[in-house]
Protein backbone atom coordinates (compact mmCIF):
# COMPACT_ATOMS: atom_id res chain seq x y z
CA UNK A 1 0.00 0.00 0.00
CA UNK A 2 0.74 3.30 -0.39
CA UNK A 3 2.70 4.88 2.75
CA UNK A 4 0.15 8.15 2.57
CA UNK A 5 -2.75 6.20 2.27
CA UNK A 6 -1.66 3.82 4.83
CA UNK A 7 -1.05 6.72 7.19
CA UNK A 8 -4.09 8.56 6.31
CA UNK A 9 -5.98 5.39 6.75
CA UNK A 10 -4.59 4.51 9.88
CA UNK A 11 -5.08 8.37 11.80
CA UNK A 12 -8.58 8.36 10.06
CA UNK A 13 -9.21 5.12 11.57
CA UNK A 14 -8.04 6.39 15.28
CA UNK A 15 -9.94 9.38 14.76
CA UNK A 16 -13.22 7.91 14.11
CA UNK A 17 -12.55 6.15 16.72
CA UNK A 18 -12.11 8.53 18.96
CA UNK A 19 -15.08 10.29 17.46
CA UNK A 20 -17.15 7.17 18.69
CA UNK A 21 -15.76 7.12 22.31
CA UNK A 22 -16.04 10.85 22.77
CA UNK A 23 -19.65 11.79 21.51
CA UNK A 24 -22.10 10.60 23.91
CA UNK A 25 -19.58 12.16 26.64
CA UNK A 26 -19.80 15.55 24.53
CA UNK A 27 -23.48 15.38 23.88
CA UNK A 28 -24.47 14.60 27.08
CA UNK A 29 -22.37 17.58 28.35
CA UNK A 30 -23.92 19.86 25.33
CA UNK A 31 -27.49 18.66 26.15
CA UNK A 32 -26.97 19.39 30.08
CA UNK A 33 -27.01 23.13 28.98
CA UNK A 34 -29.52 23.31 27.56
CA UNK A 35 -33.07 25.11 28.34
CA UNK A 36 -35.56 22.48 29.68
CA UNK A 37 -37.62 20.94 27.01
CA UNK A 38 -35.30 21.86 24.01
CA UNK A 39 -33.11 18.95 23.43
CA UNK A 40 -36.34 17.40 22.51
CA UNK A 41 -36.55 18.31 18.56
CA UNK A 42 -36.13 17.43 15.07
CA UNK A 43 -33.10 17.31 13.99
CA UNK A 44 -31.52 16.68 17.52
CA UNK A 45 -29.72 19.39 18.24
CA UNK A 46 -25.60 19.36 19.52
CA UNK A 47 -24.82 22.64 20.58
CA UNK A 48 -27.10 24.92 23.07
CA UNK A 49 -28.62 27.81 21.52
CA UNK A 50 -28.58 29.56 24.95
CA UNK A 51 -26.65 27.84 27.36
CA UNK A 52 -28.40 28.01 30.90
CA UNK A 53 -26.99 26.56 34.07
CA UNK A 54 -30.93 25.87 35.09
CA UNK A 55 -30.55 21.87 35.09
CA UNK A 56 -27.88 22.04 38.02
CA UNK A 57 -29.45 24.49 39.64
CA UNK A 58 -32.50 22.54 39.51
CA UNK A 59 -30.81 18.93 40.52
CA UNK A 60 -29.24 20.81 43.87
CA UNK A 61 -32.48 22.68 44.66
CA UNK A 62 -35.09 20.10 44.51
CA UNK A 63 -33.87 16.60 43.53
CA UNK A 64 -30.96 16.65 46.57
CA UNK A 65 -27.95 16.13 44.60
CA UNK A 66 -25.68 17.88 46.51
CA UNK A 67 -26.08 14.58 49.36
CA UNK A 68 -25.81 12.32 46.66
CA UNK A 69 -22.33 14.04 45.38
CA UNK A 70 -21.45 14.12 49.12
CA UNK A 71 -22.48 10.73 50.01
CA UNK A 72 -20.41 9.23 46.84
CA UNK A 73 -17.28 11.47 47.93
CA UNK A 74 -17.78 10.34 51.54
CA UNK A 75 -17.91 6.95 50.93
CA UNK A 76 -15.23 6.91 47.73
CA UNK A 77 -12.86 9.00 49.80
CA UNK A 78 -13.38 6.07 52.82
CA UNK A 79 -13.03 2.86 51.08
CA UNK A 80 -9.95 4.16 49.08
CA UNK A 81 -8.09 5.56 52.30
CA UNK A 82 -9.37 2.30 54.33
CA UNK A 83 -8.49 -0.17 52.18
CA UNK A 84 -5.24 1.07 51.43
CA UNK A 85 -4.36 0.86 54.62
CA UNK A 86 -5.25 -2.91 54.83
CA UNK A 87 -4.24 -3.77 51.48
CA UNK A 88 -0.35 -2.09 51.95
CA UNK A 89 -0.17 -3.80 55.25
CA UNK A 90 -1.29 -7.30 53.85
CA UNK A 91 0.34 -7.29 50.40
CA UNK A 92 3.82 -6.28 51.70
CA UNK A 93 3.74 -8.93 54.66
CA UNK A 94 3.17 -11.49 51.80
CA UNK A 95 5.91 -10.06 49.92
CA UNK A 96 8.65 -9.34 52.65
CA UNK A 97 7.35 -11.10 55.97
CA UNK A 98 8.26 -14.53 56.84
CA UNK A 99 5.36 -16.50 58.43
CA UNK A 100 4.83 -20.20 58.06
CA UNK A 101 1.90 -21.45 55.13
CA UNK A 102 2.58 -17.59 53.67
CA UNK A 103 2.40 -18.90 49.85
CA UNK A 104 -0.73 -21.35 50.39
CA UNK A 105 -2.69 -18.33 52.28
CA UNK A 106 -1.74 -16.61 49.11
CA UNK A 107 -3.04 -19.47 47.00
CA UNK A 108 -6.32 -19.47 48.77
CA UNK A 109 -6.82 -15.68 48.57
CA UNK A 110 -6.47 -16.19 44.41
CA UNK A 111 -8.68 -18.64 45.00
CA UNK A 112 -11.38 -16.73 45.75
CA UNK A 113 -11.38 -13.92 42.72
CA UNK A 114 -13.16 -16.91 40.99
CA UNK A 115 -15.94 -16.38 43.14
CA UNK A 116 -17.76 -13.45 41.77
CA UNK A 117 -18.91 -10.75 44.52
CA UNK A 118 -22.41 -11.19 43.62
CA UNK A 119 -23.07 -14.62 45.58
CA UNK A 120 -21.84 -12.92 48.84
CA UNK A 121 -24.57 -9.94 48.87
CA UNK A 122 -27.65 -11.43 49.81
CA UNK A 123 -25.92 -12.73 53.08
CA UNK A 124 -24.09 -10.23 53.24
CA UNK A 125 -27.76 -7.84 53.72
CA UNK A 126 -28.97 -10.26 56.02
CA UNK A 127 -26.30 -9.87 58.09
CA UNK A 128 -25.96 -6.43 58.07
CA UNK A 129 -30.12 -6.68 58.85
CA UNK A 130 -29.29 -8.47 61.72
CA UNK A 131 -26.26 -6.37 62.78
CA UNK A 132 -28.73 -3.15 62.34
CA UNK A 133 -26.45 -2.12 59.14
CA UNK A 134 -28.88 -1.75 56.87
CA UNK A 135 -29.15 2.03 54.85
CA UNK A 136 -25.78 3.08 56.43
CA UNK A 137 -21.96 4.17 55.42
CA UNK A 138 -20.65 1.76 57.45
CA UNK A 139 -22.77 -1.09 55.96
CA UNK A 140 -22.04 0.58 52.58
CA UNK A 141 -18.01 0.61 53.03
CA UNK A 142 -17.15 -2.67 55.08
CA UNK A 143 -16.98 -5.01 52.48
CA UNK A 144 -14.84 -2.47 50.45
CA UNK A 145 -12.30 -2.36 53.02
CA UNK A 146 -9.60 -4.91 51.72
CA UNK A 147 -9.44 -6.60 48.43
CA UNK A 148 -7.53 -9.29 46.78
CA UNK A 149 -6.71 -7.27 43.69
CA UNK A 150 -5.14 -4.82 46.16
CA UNK A 151 -3.19 -7.12 48.54
CA UNK A 152 -2.10 -8.73 45.10
CA UNK A 153 -1.33 -5.26 43.36
CA UNK A 154 1.11 -4.22 46.40
CA UNK A 155 2.76 -7.46 46.42
CA UNK A 156 4.03 -8.03 43.34
CA UNK A 157 5.31 -4.51 43.70
CA UNK A 158 6.95 -5.01 47.39
CA UNK A 159 8.56 -7.63 46.35
CA UNK A 160 11.30 -5.64 44.28
CA UNK A 161 12.15 -3.97 47.12
CA UNK A 162 15.60 -4.86 48.76
CA UNK A 163 15.99 -7.40 51.09
CA UNK A 164 19.13 -5.93 51.98
CA UNK A 165 18.06 -2.07 53.54
CA UNK A 166 14.95 -4.22 55.40
CA UNK A 167 17.67 -6.33 57.23
CA UNK A 168 19.74 -3.29 57.99
CA UNK A 169 17.38 -1.56 59.57
CA UNK A 170 16.68 -4.56 62.08
CA UNK A 171 20.46 -4.99 62.31
CA UNK A 172 19.87 -1.61 63.33
CA UNK A 173 17.30 -2.40 66.18
CA UNK A 174 14.46 -0.61 64.15
CA UNK A 175 11.11 -2.08 64.83
CA UNK A 176 8.58 -3.78 62.42
CA UNK A 177 6.29 -0.85 62.48
CA UNK A 178 8.74 2.02 62.16
CA UNK A 179 10.23 -0.10 59.13
CA UNK A 180 7.23 -0.41 57.00
CA UNK A 181 6.02 3.26 57.80
CA UNK A 182 9.73 4.89 57.31
CA UNK A 183 11.34 2.82 55.11
CA UNK A 184 8.96 0.84 52.89
CA UNK A 185 5.84 3.36 52.62
CA UNK A 186 8.18 5.96 51.28
CA UNK A 187 9.26 3.25 48.24
CA UNK A 188 5.99 2.13 47.44
CA UNK A 189 4.66 5.62 46.82
CA UNK A 190 3.98 4.86 43.08
CA UNK A 191 1.89 1.79 44.32
CA UNK A 192 0.16 3.71 46.31
CA UNK A 193 -0.68 5.90 43.93
CA UNK A 194 -1.79 3.36 41.51
CA UNK A 195 -4.33 1.50 44.02
CA UNK A 196 -5.80 4.89 45.75
CA UNK A 197 -6.86 6.17 42.20
CA UNK A 198 -8.09 2.26 41.16
CA UNK A 199 -9.85 1.67 44.48
CA UNK A 200 -11.54 5.16 44.92
CA UNK A 201 -12.92 5.22 41.16
CA UNK A 202 -14.03 1.32 41.26
CA UNK A 203 -15.72 2.52 44.81
CA UNK A 204 -17.45 5.94 42.70
CA UNK A 205 -18.98 3.79 39.89
CA UNK A 206 -20.03 0.31 42.09
CA UNK A 207 -23.74 -0.03 41.84
CA UNK A 208 -25.01 -3.19 42.81
CA UNK A 209 -24.47 -3.59 46.14
CA UNK A 210 -24.90 -0.08 47.36
CA UNK A 211 -28.31 -0.54 45.79
CA UNK A 212 -29.22 -3.31 48.06
CA UNK A 213 -27.32 -2.15 51.55
CA UNK A 214 -28.74 1.64 51.02
CA UNK A 215 -32.17 1.65 50.99
CA UNK A 216 -33.02 5.43 51.68
CA UNK A 217 -32.39 8.74 49.76
CA UNK A 218 -30.34 9.91 52.57
CA UNK A 219 -27.40 7.80 52.49
CA UNK A 220 -27.88 7.40 47.75
CA UNK A 221 -25.03 8.12 46.06
CA UNK A 222 -24.72 9.51 42.73
CA UNK A 223 -25.21 6.29 40.76
CA UNK A 224 -28.03 5.45 42.74
CA UNK A 225 -29.89 8.82 42.80
CA UNK A 226 -29.34 8.63 39.21
CA UNK A 227 -31.10 5.23 37.89
CA UNK A 228 -33.91 6.03 40.36
CA UNK A 229 -34.31 9.21 38.57
CA UNK A 230 -33.87 7.35 35.38
CA UNK A 231 -36.50 4.73 36.37
CA UNK A 232 -39.11 7.20 37.85
CA UNK A 233 -38.92 9.27 34.41
CA UNK A 234 -39.85 12.22 36.62
CA UNK A 235 -36.67 14.98 35.22
CA UNK A 236 -36.53 15.75 31.59
CA UNK A 237 -33.24 14.61 29.46
CA UNK A 238 -31.62 17.93 29.98
CA UNK A 239 -31.83 17.26 33.84
CA UNK A 240 -31.09 13.83 33.44
CA UNK A 241 -27.89 15.00 31.65
CA UNK A 242 -26.81 17.36 33.89
CA UNK A 243 -26.87 14.85 36.50
CA UNK A 244 -24.77 12.42 34.32
CA UNK A 245 -22.02 15.02 34.12
CA UNK A 246 -21.71 15.58 38.13
CA UNK A 247 -21.74 11.62 38.26
CA UNK A 248 -19.20 11.49 35.30
CA UNK A 249 -16.87 14.08 35.38
CA UNK A 250 -15.05 13.84 39.16
CA UNK A 251 -13.64 10.45 37.65
CA UNK A 252 -13.13 11.81 34.53
CA UNK A 253 -10.67 14.34 36.00
CA UNK A 254 -9.73 12.04 38.21
CA UNK A 255 -8.60 9.74 35.76
CA UNK A 256 -7.07 12.39 33.11
CA UNK A 257 -4.89 14.22 36.29
CA UNK A 258 -3.48 10.51 37.04
CA UNK A 259 -3.93 8.18 34.15
CA UNK A 260 -0.64 7.07 34.43
CA UNK A 261 -0.80 5.46 37.75
CA UNK A 262 -4.32 4.48 36.44
CA UNK A 263 -2.82 2.33 33.59
CA UNK A 264 0.02 1.26 35.21
CA UNK A 265 -2.21 -0.44 37.87
CA UNK A 266 -4.33 -1.82 35.16
CA UNK A 267 -1.01 -3.52 33.71
CA UNK A 268 0.01 -4.78 36.97
CA UNK A 269 -3.14 -6.16 38.14
CA UNK A 270 -3.10 -8.48 34.56
CA UNK A 271 -0.05 -9.92 34.88
CA UNK A 272 0.05 -13.42 36.26
CA UNK A 273 1.72 -13.60 39.47
CA UNK B 1 8.67 -9.96 68.97
CA UNK B 2 8.71 -12.86 66.95
CA UNK B 3 8.75 -12.29 62.76
CA UNK B 4 5.72 -14.37 62.01
CA UNK B 5 3.78 -12.60 64.96
CA UNK B 6 4.31 -9.40 63.23
CA UNK B 7 3.73 -10.89 60.26
CA UNK B 8 0.60 -11.77 61.07
CA UNK B 9 -0.31 -8.63 62.76
CA UNK B 10 0.31 -7.09 59.63
CA UNK B 11 -2.08 -9.38 57.81
CA UNK B 12 -4.93 -9.64 60.53
CA UNK B 13 -7.00 -6.63 59.11
CA UNK B 14 -6.98 -7.25 55.78
CA UNK B 15 -7.93 -10.90 56.23
CA UNK B 16 -9.91 -10.10 58.90
CA UNK B 17 -12.41 -8.06 56.04
CA UNK B 18 -12.38 -10.52 53.46
CA UNK B 19 -12.86 -13.79 56.22
CA UNK B 20 -16.09 -11.81 57.47
CA UNK B 21 -17.78 -9.67 54.17
CA UNK B 22 -17.01 -11.87 51.79
CA UNK B 23 -15.56 -15.94 53.02
CA UNK B 24 -18.52 -15.94 55.83
CA UNK B 25 -21.48 -14.79 53.02
CA UNK B 26 -19.90 -16.89 50.38
CA UNK B 27 -20.51 -19.86 52.71
CA UNK B 28 -23.48 -18.18 54.01
CA UNK B 29 -24.81 -18.18 50.77
CA UNK B 30 -24.56 -21.86 49.78
CA UNK B 31 -26.46 -22.62 53.32
CA UNK B 32 -28.40 -20.25 52.43
CA UNK B 33 -29.81 -21.34 49.07
CA UNK B 34 -30.78 -25.07 50.41
CA UNK B 35 -33.26 -23.05 52.51
CA UNK B 36 -36.88 -21.80 51.37
CA UNK B 37 -35.75 -17.95 53.45
CA UNK B 38 -38.11 -16.00 52.44
CA UNK B 39 -40.75 -12.87 53.31
CA UNK B 40 -42.06 -15.00 56.18
CA UNK B 41 -38.55 -15.72 57.74
CA UNK B 42 -37.48 -12.67 57.41
CA UNK B 43 -40.08 -11.54 59.83
CA UNK B 44 -39.60 -14.87 62.19
CA UNK B 45 -36.95 -17.27 61.98
CA UNK B 46 -38.96 -19.70 63.17
CA UNK B 47 -40.53 -20.24 60.08
CA UNK B 48 -37.10 -21.02 57.78
CA UNK B 49 -37.29 -24.52 56.55
CA UNK B 50 -34.33 -26.97 54.62
CA UNK B 51 -35.29 -27.70 51.87
CA UNK B 52 -32.20 -29.30 50.46
CA UNK B 53 -32.01 -28.82 46.67
CA UNK B 54 -35.48 -27.71 46.46
CA UNK B 55 -34.43 -24.19 44.92
CA UNK B 56 -32.79 -25.64 42.15
CA UNK B 57 -34.99 -28.78 41.27
CA UNK B 58 -37.45 -25.58 40.70
CA UNK B 59 -34.87 -23.51 39.08
CA UNK B 60 -34.69 -26.08 36.55
CA UNK B 61 -38.10 -26.57 35.87
CA UNK B 62 -38.89 -22.44 35.86
CA UNK B 63 -38.70 -20.87 32.29
CA UNK B 64 -38.40 -17.57 33.12
CA UNK B 65 -34.49 -19.03 34.62
CA UNK B 66 -33.89 -20.99 31.69
CA UNK B 67 -34.66 -17.42 29.48
CA UNK B 68 -32.54 -15.11 31.46
CA UNK B 69 -29.77 -17.36 31.19
CA UNK B 70 -30.14 -17.36 27.55
CA UNK B 71 -29.78 -14.00 27.50
CA UNK B 72 -27.13 -13.76 30.00
CA UNK B 73 -25.46 -16.32 27.14
CA UNK B 74 -26.59 -13.89 24.51
CA UNK B 75 -24.84 -11.02 25.72
CA UNK B 76 -21.57 -12.79 26.51
CA UNK B 77 -21.32 -14.89 23.43
CA UNK B 78 -22.59 -11.60 20.86
CA UNK B 79 -20.72 -8.95 23.30
CA UNK B 80 -16.70 -10.64 24.79
CA UNK B 81 -16.24 -11.48 20.51
CA UNK B 82 -17.49 -7.83 19.55
CA UNK B 83 -15.22 -6.33 22.32
CA UNK B 84 -12.05 -8.28 21.77
CA UNK B 85 -12.37 -7.29 18.43
CA UNK B 86 -13.15 -3.69 18.86
CA UNK B 87 -9.96 -3.43 21.46
CA UNK B 88 -7.71 -5.39 19.36
CA UNK B 89 -8.51 -3.43 16.41
CA UNK B 90 -8.06 -0.08 18.55
CA UNK B 91 -4.76 -1.77 19.61
CA UNK B 92 -3.05 -2.43 16.14
CA UNK B 93 -4.18 0.72 15.27
CA UNK B 94 -2.57 2.66 18.21
CA UNK B 95 0.80 0.73 18.03
CA UNK B 96 0.98 1.51 14.61
CA UNK B 97 4.18 3.38 13.89
CA UNK B 98 2.15 5.55 11.54
CA UNK B 99 -0.36 6.81 14.46
CA UNK B 100 -0.05 10.22 15.40
CA UNK B 101 -0.97 12.05 18.89
CA UNK B 102 -0.68 8.47 20.28
CA UNK B 103 -1.21 10.04 24.12
CA UNK B 104 -4.64 11.68 23.18
CA UNK B 105 -5.59 8.79 20.98
CA UNK B 106 -4.89 6.39 23.90
CA UNK B 107 -6.68 8.74 26.86
CA UNK B 108 -10.04 9.51 24.14
CA UNK B 109 -10.07 5.62 23.21
CA UNK B 110 -9.91 4.31 27.09
CA UNK B 111 -12.77 7.53 28.61
CA UNK B 112 -15.86 5.44 28.66
CA UNK B 113 -14.12 2.88 30.89
CA UNK B 114 -13.63 5.07 33.82
CA UNK B 115 -17.06 6.56 33.33
CA UNK B 116 -19.56 5.37 35.90
CA UNK B 117 -21.94 2.74 34.08
CA UNK B 118 -25.18 4.05 35.21
CA UNK B 119 -24.37 7.26 33.81
CA UNK B 120 -23.43 6.59 30.61
CA UNK B 121 -26.35 3.84 30.33
CA UNK B 122 -28.68 6.91 31.11
CA UNK B 123 -26.96 8.78 28.23
CA UNK B 124 -27.14 6.09 25.65
CA UNK B 125 -31.33 5.74 26.54
CA UNK B 126 -31.59 8.87 25.25
CA UNK B 127 -28.94 8.86 22.31
CA UNK B 128 -31.17 5.61 21.09
CA UNK B 129 -34.50 7.25 22.30
CA UNK B 130 -36.80 6.01 19.38
CA UNK B 131 -38.22 9.56 18.11
CA UNK B 132 -35.26 12.44 19.36
CA UNK B 133 -31.94 9.49 19.56
CA UNK B 134 -29.22 10.64 17.50
CA UNK B 135 -29.13 6.67 16.57
CA UNK B 136 -32.18 6.85 14.63
CA UNK B 137 -31.67 10.79 13.20
CA UNK B 138 -27.98 8.65 11.60
CA UNK B 139 -30.16 6.29 10.29
CA UNK B 140 -32.75 8.58 9.02
CA UNK B 141 -29.89 10.30 7.17
CA UNK B 142 -28.78 6.92 5.45
CA UNK B 143 -32.27 6.44 4.26
CA UNK B 144 -32.95 4.03 6.52
CA UNK B 145 -35.78 3.15 8.81
CA UNK B 146 -36.10 4.11 12.55
CA UNK B 147 -35.47 0.98 15.02
CA UNK B 148 -37.40 0.92 18.45
CA UNK B 149 -34.05 -0.03 19.71
CA UNK B 150 -34.85 -0.42 24.01
CA UNK B 151 -38.66 -0.78 22.91
CA UNK B 152 -38.27 -3.93 21.11
CA UNK B 153 -37.56 -6.98 22.02
CA UNK B 154 -35.00 -7.89 19.40
CA UNK B 155 -33.44 -4.80 19.36
CA UNK B 156 -33.39 -3.97 23.37
CA UNK B 157 -29.73 -6.74 23.74
CA UNK B 158 -27.84 -5.90 20.55
CA UNK B 159 -28.67 -2.24 21.64
CA UNK B 160 -26.82 -2.98 25.68
CA UNK B 161 -24.48 -5.14 23.84
CA UNK B 162 -23.57 -2.16 21.48
CA UNK B 163 -23.56 0.15 24.22
CA UNK B 164 -21.03 -2.51 26.38
CA UNK B 165 -18.62 -2.48 23.78
CA UNK B 166 -18.00 1.28 23.52
CA UNK B 167 -18.02 1.20 27.34
CA UNK B 168 -15.52 -1.60 27.96
CA UNK B 169 -13.30 -2.28 24.67
CA UNK B 170 -10.59 0.60 26.01
CA UNK B 171 -9.43 -1.54 28.94
CA UNK B 172 -8.54 -4.79 27.06
CA UNK B 173 -6.95 -2.18 24.77
CA UNK B 174 -4.37 -1.12 27.17
CA UNK B 175 -3.27 -4.64 28.28
CA UNK B 176 -3.50 -5.93 24.65
CA UNK B 177 -1.04 -2.59 23.26
CA UNK B 178 0.98 -3.99 26.17
CA UNK B 179 1.30 -7.02 24.54
CA UNK B 180 1.55 -5.86 21.20
CA UNK B 181 4.51 -4.05 22.47
CA UNK B 182 6.05 -6.92 24.02
CA UNK B 183 6.48 -8.64 20.58
CA UNK B 184 10.31 -8.04 19.71
CA UNK B 185 10.67 -6.22 16.71
CA UNK B 186 13.00 -8.54 15.03
CA UNK B 187 10.59 -11.14 14.40
CA UNK B 188 8.77 -8.49 11.86
CA UNK B 189 12.42 -6.92 10.30
CA UNK B 190 12.97 -10.82 9.32
CA UNK B 191 9.69 -11.43 8.12
CA UNK B 192 9.64 -8.19 6.10
CA UNK B 193 13.25 -9.79 4.77
CA UNK B 194 11.53 -12.98 3.67
CA UNK B 195 8.98 -10.37 2.36
CA UNK B 196 5.51 -11.51 4.23
CA UNK B 197 2.78 -9.59 3.77
CA UNK B 198 1.27 -7.19 6.81
CA UNK B 199 -1.56 -9.66 7.11
CA UNK B 200 0.59 -12.78 7.25
CA UNK B 201 2.53 -10.84 9.66
CA UNK B 202 0.03 -10.22 11.50
CA UNK B 203 -1.00 -13.86 11.24
CA UNK B 204 2.13 -15.66 12.18
CA UNK B 205 3.69 -13.25 14.37
CA UNK B 206 1.25 -10.76 16.06
CA UNK B 207 -1.39 -13.00 16.78
CA UNK B 208 0.62 -15.77 17.80
CA UNK B 209 3.12 -13.67 20.89
CA UNK B 210 -0.26 -12.31 21.69
CA UNK B 211 -2.29 -15.55 22.14
CA UNK B 212 -1.84 -16.11 26.40
CA UNK B 213 -2.51 -12.29 26.52
CA UNK B 214 -5.30 -12.41 24.45
CA UNK B 215 -6.73 -15.83 26.42
CA UNK B 216 -6.36 -13.92 30.26
CA UNK B 217 -8.16 -10.96 28.57
CA UNK B 218 -10.80 -13.55 26.92
CA UNK B 219 -11.49 -15.26 30.56
CA UNK B 220 -11.70 -11.96 32.42
CA UNK B 221 -14.06 -10.53 30.25
CA UNK B 222 -15.96 -13.79 29.55
CA UNK B 223 -16.41 -13.04 34.04
CA UNK B 224 -17.18 -9.62 33.43
CA UNK B 225 -20.14 -10.07 30.76
CA UNK B 226 -21.69 -12.87 33.10
CA UNK B 227 -22.50 -10.33 35.34
CA UNK B 228 -24.81 -8.06 33.59
CA UNK B 229 -26.84 -6.06 35.97
CA UNK B 230 -26.76 -2.31 35.94
CA UNK B 231 -27.25 -1.81 32.03
CA UNK B 232 -30.43 -3.57 31.71
CA UNK B 233 -31.57 -2.14 35.46
CA UNK B 234 -31.02 1.38 34.10
CA UNK B 235 -31.91 1.21 30.13
CA UNK B 236 -34.25 -1.38 30.09
CA UNK B 237 -35.93 -2.28 33.36
CA UNK B 238 -34.85 -6.27 32.58
CA UNK B 239 -37.61 -5.49 29.49
CA UNK B 240 -39.12 -5.39 26.71
CA UNK B 241 -40.98 -8.51 27.25
CA UNK B 242 -38.45 -9.56 29.88
CA UNK B 243 -35.93 -9.95 26.86
CA UNK B 244 -32.84 -8.07 28.77
CA UNK B 245 -33.15 -9.94 31.91
CA UNK B 246 -30.12 -11.53 32.72
CA UNK B 247 -29.30 -14.03 35.27
CA UNK B 248 -28.26 -11.38 37.98
CA UNK B 249 -31.43 -9.08 37.16
CA UNK B 250 -33.43 -12.25 38.09
CA UNK B 251 -31.52 -12.52 41.03
CA UNK B 252 -32.15 -8.91 42.42
CA UNK B 253 -35.71 -9.20 41.98
CA UNK B 254 -36.32 -12.50 43.08
CA UNK B 255 -34.03 -11.17 46.38
CA UNK B 256 -34.83 -7.79 47.01
CA UNK B 257 -38.19 -7.25 45.21
CA UNK B 258 -40.31 -10.48 46.07
CA UNK B 259 -37.54 -11.66 49.25
CA UNK B 260 -37.52 -14.62 48.14
CA UNK B 261 -33.69 -15.13 49.34
CA UNK B 262 -33.50 -18.77 49.07
CA UNK B 263 -33.81 -18.86 45.17
CA UNK B 264 -32.16 -16.13 44.66
CA UNK B 265 -28.97 -17.11 46.34
CA UNK B 266 -29.41 -20.26 44.51
CA UNK B 267 -29.63 -18.61 41.31
CA UNK B 268 -26.74 -16.93 42.18
CA UNK B 269 -24.73 -20.34 42.78
CA UNK B 270 -25.69 -21.38 39.42
CA UNK B 271 -24.46 -18.19 37.76
CA UNK B 272 -20.82 -18.77 39.72
CA UNK B 273 -20.99 -22.84 38.53
CA UNK B 274 -21.64 -21.82 34.76
CA UNK B 275 -18.85 -19.00 34.52
CA UNK B 276 -16.43 -21.75 36.13
CA UNK B 277 -17.54 -23.99 33.62
CA UNK B 278 -17.19 -21.89 30.96
CA UNK B 279 -13.69 -20.00 31.83
CA UNK B 280 -12.56 -23.70 32.80
CA UNK B 281 -13.17 -24.85 29.28
CA UNK B 282 -11.94 -21.82 27.75
CA UNK B 283 -8.30 -22.84 29.51
CA UNK B 284 -8.78 -26.19 28.71
CA UNK B 285 -9.45 -25.84 24.90
CA UNK B 286 -6.38 -23.19 24.13
CA UNK B 287 -4.23 -25.69 26.13
CA UNK B 288 -5.17 -28.63 23.98
CA UNK B 289 -4.97 -25.54 20.87
CA UNK B 290 -1.81 -25.05 22.07
CA UNK B 291 -0.38 -29.25 22.24
CA UNK B 292 -1.49 -29.49 18.55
Amino acid sequence: MNPRLAKALVNGLLLGGAAVALFPLLWMLAVSFMPAGTSNALPPPLWPAHPVLDNYRQLFEHAGIGRYLLNSLLISGGIALLSLAFNLLAGYAFAKLRFAGREQLFRVLLGLLVVPAQVAMLPLFLLFKYAGLVDSYAGVMLPGMASVLGIFLVRQYARGLPDELLEAARIDGAGELHIFLRIVLPLLRPVVATLAVLTFLTAWNDFMWPLIELTGQGHYTLPLGLATMAREHTEGTEQMMAGSVLTVLPVLALFLSMQRHYLDGLLLGSVKG
Amino acid sequence: MKASRVAWLFLAPALLVLAVFFLLPVLGALALSFTDYDLYALADLHNLRFVALGNYWALLHRPQFWAALGHTFYFVAVGVPLSLAASLGAALLLHSPLARCKAFFRAALFAPVVTTAVATAVVWRYLFNTKYGWANHLLGMLGLHPVDWLGDPHWAMPTIILFAVWKNFGYNMIILLAGLQAVPAELYEAARIDGASAWRQFRHITLPMLGPTLLMVAILTVSGYFQLFAEPYVMTEGGPLESTTSVLYLMYEDGFQWWNLGVATAEAFVLFLVMFAVTAAMLRLSRRGEAA
